[in-house]
């Protein structure tokens, strides 16, 4: 995936010569390792300032919202789908991007590797197949494969949908996988360990919204949780509240989430944010056959009514 | 809602036509027997915030 590098570098910096984008976005190096910033990038000179490898995991269309420049924007598999549903539900023209399709292999779980070293680390770069980690006094290398970030391990969808550009041959897709083995395993628990199950998992849960703003679908000008008239939920730390809050964003996300796994890397405290969405994704799956973000010309199952529609839940 | 641990019974669906009277007396019999067997609600009990006694 290294190589995009160069191809991302030429073809922004002539995108941006020839005028026809008025901004690119995309990662440049962060601060510290593993981190890498989304950056937007007005003249062609800075270009240069583009990198890509297995630390671009934030979603960029969360940047897209209601713009109106043209746009170069370099997309994954999972960020075009954003982009798509972005377009399907009319927050940015089509005729205004110029998609860079980049097909991505999956990115790496910066906490995993933290975990697995005790010193702090002070380096850290890559090649095909591996990481290779130096730190206070360590040196090692790790299989990229055993550090990817949980969604881009069950990804299906790793080549981009929709592009202007594809930036190199398309991956293979990944096919047999169970993307919902561990929604499965909440299904078969009894009610009490259900509630006990989420309990646990949001008990961290400091309300920093950094999930809402990492999400590409959030996008809405006053979210439910900001509106204090009426007052739907409560602002503070306690677990029903909470709850609600996660389990409310989750609903209004189910059928256009596209599992990028934007939430669960910008949460500060690593909670698993994407078992609230999991569920509604197989759910729309087997009751819609719906996945998000597919194409331009489907209406959502959500949006649209058809008298087929599964409905044995109501008597 | 039952993945996040509201037991089944609590919550139904039903569509009645406000000409289906009959039908509405039922299904509120139903439901409200399908609810009480399932016990006191134990879960989306808010506590009210302590404040801060003055000094």
């Amino acid at each position: 995936m290294l190589e995009y590098e160069d191809r991302i570098i030429e073809l922004a910096e002539t995108l941006l010569k020839d005028r026809r984008v008025d901004m690119v976005i995309g990662f440049r190096k962060g601060t510290v390792p593993m981190m890498n910033e989304p950056c937007f990038i007005k003249n062609p000179e800075e270009s240069r300032l583009l990198v890509w490898d297995s630390n671009c995991g934030i979603n960029l269309a969360n940047y897209l919202m209601d713009r109106k420049e043209k746009i170069g924007i370099i997309a994954k598999g999972c960020d075009s789908r954003n982009i798509v549903v972005h377009i399907v539900e009319n927050k940015i023209q089509r005729e205004q991007l110029h998609i860079i399709g980049v097909p991505c292999k999956g990115m790496i779980d910066r906490r995993k590797i933290t975990a697995m070293f005790d010193g702090e680390i002070l380096e850290v770069s890559e090649d095909a197949e591996a990481i290779s980690v130096k730190g206070d006094g360590f040196e090692e290398s790790v299989k990229k494969a055993d550090v990817l970030q949980e969604n881009c391990s069950i990804c299906v969808h790793r080549n981009p949908v929709i592009y202007d550009d594809l930036l190199a041959e398309k991956v293979n897709e990944q096919i047999g996988l169970d993307r919902y083995e561990d929604v499965r395993s909440i299904e078969a628990m009894p009610a009490q360990e259900k509630w006990e199950y989420f309990e646990d998992l949001i008990s961290n849960c400091i309300r920093c919204y950094a999930c809402r703003n990492a999400c590409p679908l959030c996008y809405c000008p006053t979210c439910f949780v900001d509106e204090s008239r009426p007052q739907w939920v409560g602002k503070g730390q306690d677990a029903i509240d909470t709850r609600t809050f996660h389990f409310l964003r989750a609903y209004h996300c189910a059928g256009r989430c596209t599992d990028c796994g934007a939430c669960e890397r910008a949460c500060p405290v690593g909670i698993k944010v994407r078992a609230f969405t999991k569920k509604l994704e197989k759910d729309c799956l087997a009751l819609f056959n719906w996945e998000a973000g597919l194409s331009t010309d489907q209406r959502p199952p959500l949006d649209v009514y058809r008298p087929d529609d599964p409905d044995e839940f109501i008597k | 809602m039952e993945h996040m641990g509201i037991e089944p019974d609590r919550l139904h669906y039903s569509w009645i036509s406000s000409a289906e009277s009959t039908k509405f007396v039922n299904v509120a019999k139903t439901v409200t027997e399908a609810v009480k067997s399932q016990g006191p609600n134990r879960m989306f009990i808010k506590k009210e915030a302590k404040a801060a006694k003055a000094a």
